[in-house]
């Protein structure tokens, strides 16, 4: 059963330039404990439609269901890693993974009890009583991990969270954030410019092409994991279906490829 | 000793010398022109007599009770103006019209509404102050990064817990810099309205200065209006400040 049902979405704005469609007749399923990664060039609709997902957007058309509900507005049930984590700087690092806890309902200690299993699989427990300005990038992204996942969403929604890293940070979270997934066997939604990301994390990559942002290719990967960056395989993937987007599309490459 | 510090009290220093040497060469009247010593010495009298005591005292009372109210008015009148478009375009519109008037011009008609006692002032001070910290409050809630509040939402806060435990903690360090500015209209205020009218209070005991051609005086309390404003200023919002900075993660001032 689909986790997520994207239903023809269209996205239009309405810019000063005239509309432009952002999204055209996107459709999708995701399912249940599925890593789902929507790789695409900048300005191809790929955060719009994870927007959307959350709710945080309203579509032009078309419904998104989770759990065969419509979804109207944001909710815990759809929790989002942004891309630059939109962490709470008066928060300590364990209040700001304890942030949504109350409103799903914990008492104060479970609150805390769930925080600091939550840092604890992030690595950042000795962390916890430090402000985020204290954390380096790489730190901050894993808080944001750890807080989205606290409140136990059916699915997590990850807007190009690792884009803003250095090299090496890059590579451990790609990493970690696989033996998490694979730990707690969520479904996650990643959203990605960068197709070797998107091949080393994902079950499935939709690729989706610019202006209007539609559906332009799917790829099952079946690359065993714990799968690497710079695992051979990873990257001869990634050239080929690089590639193949550049062939049939006449994209520029470097609009795809690496980070 | 830090070398800034060692400069400052050179300057000092050097500026009493002058001035009591000018004051000393008769160069002006000695009643309109004292020396340091002459002021320092009606500085104590009032100080043994306790009158600057009451001054200062009735002062910050009008003051504080009229800055209080400010804050509590014009802080959550600010965050929902940056939050409520039609609030903006109607009530920001008055705001922004009344920024343009200096808080003075309120006393006629305070005096007018409510007669010449401590209300007109208070209401002086109060709008004074409260128009600044609105603008203040405003102005940072508009600039609290819109992520914040999406990632709220994501976690499902809406509503109240939004404000109170997102927009509120987002906005305060802008909200101490609209309390800074508005301490700062408060006081001047205050001090506007005492020197025009109301009995006691440090403007007044300055304007009694003039009054009785006492120049000591006069120089004696601008020193410990200066001195209050100072002190509010560095002491209170300095140190309030540099805490919020530190833990904001923002550069130290």
């Amino acid at each position: 059963m689909s986790k997520l049902s994207i239903q023809g979405i269209s996205k239009r704005f309405d810019g000063t330039r005239g509309e432009v469609w952002a999204l055209k007749d996107v459709s999708l399923e995701i399912h249940k404990g599925e890593f789902l990664v929507i790789v695409g060039p900048s300005g191809c609709g790929k955060s719009t439609l994870l927007n959307i997902v959350a709710g945080l957007e309203k579509p032009t058309e078309g419904t998104v269901l989770a759990d065969n509900k419509k979804v109207k507005k944001p909710g815990p049930d759809r929790s989002v890693v942004f891309q630059d984590g939109a962490l709470f700087p008066w928060l300590s690092v364990q209040k700001n993974v304890e942030f949504g806890l109350r409103r799903i309902g914990l008492a104060p200690k479970e609150r805390t009890e769930r925080a600091a299993h939550y840092l604890g699989m992030v690595q950042l427990t000795q962390f916890k009583d430090n402000y985020i300005h204290e954390l380096s990038g790489g730190m901050r992204q894993r808080v944001a991990i750890a807080r989205a996942l606290a409140v136990e969403p059916q699915v997590l929604l990850m807007d190009e969270p690792f884009s803003a890293l250095d090299a090496m940070t890059w590579e451990s979270l790609c990493e970690d954030l696989q033996q998490i997934w694979q730990r707690i066997n969520t479904t996650i939604m990643f959203v990605t410019h960068n197709v070797r990301e998107a091949i080393c994390l994902g079950d499935r990559v939709i690729v989706l092409s610019a202006r209007p942002g539609r559906i332009h290719a799917e790829f099952n990967i079946e690359i065993p994991r714990p799968r690497h960056i710079d695992d051979g395989d990873v990257a001869r993937l990634a050239q080929q279906i690089s590639r193949a987007i550049k062939g049939e599309h006449g994209h520029h490459p470097e609009e795809l490829l690496y980070g | 000793m830090d070398k800034s510090w060692v400069r400052r009290i050179i300057f000092v220093v050097g500026l009493l010398l002058l001035w009591q040497l000018i004051a000393m060469s008769g160069l002006w009247n000695k009643t309109l022109f004292p020396g340091p010593l002459q002021v320092i010495q009606r500085l104590s009298a009032m100080v043994s007599d306790g009158s600057i005591f009451i001054a200062t005292l009735v002062s910050l009372k009008r003051v504080l009770l009229g800055y209080g109210m400010a804050l509590a008015v014009g802080i959550p009148l600010g965050i929902l103006m940056a939050r409520r478009d039609w609030l903006e375009q109607t009530l920001g519109m008055i705001v922004s019209g009344l920024q343009a008037l200096p808080s003075i011009c309120w006393l006629p008609l305070a005096l007018l509404w409510f007669g010449l006692n401590d209300t007109a002032i208070l209401f002086v001070v109060v709008m004074g102050s409260m128009v600044s910290i609105i603008v203040a409050v405003t102005d940072g809630v508009k600039n609290i990064p819109p992520t914040y509040v999406r990632a709220a939402r994501t976690m499902g806060t809406w509503r109240l817990p939004l404000y109170t435990e997102v927009l509120l903690p987002a906005s305060l360090p802008s909200i101490l810099i609209g309390a800074k500015l508005g301490w700062g209209y408060a006081w001047r205020a205050l001090m506007s309205g005492e020197l025009l009218f109301v009995s006691l209070g440090l403007g007044h005991t300055l304007m009694m200065g003039r009054e009785l051609a006492d120049m000591s005086q006069v120089i004696a309390v601008m020193l410990i209006i200066m001195a209050i404003g100072l002190t509010a200023d560095r002491a209170v919002f300095g140190t309030i400040e540099n805490r919020f900075r530190q833990r904001w993660g923002l550069a130290k001032t």
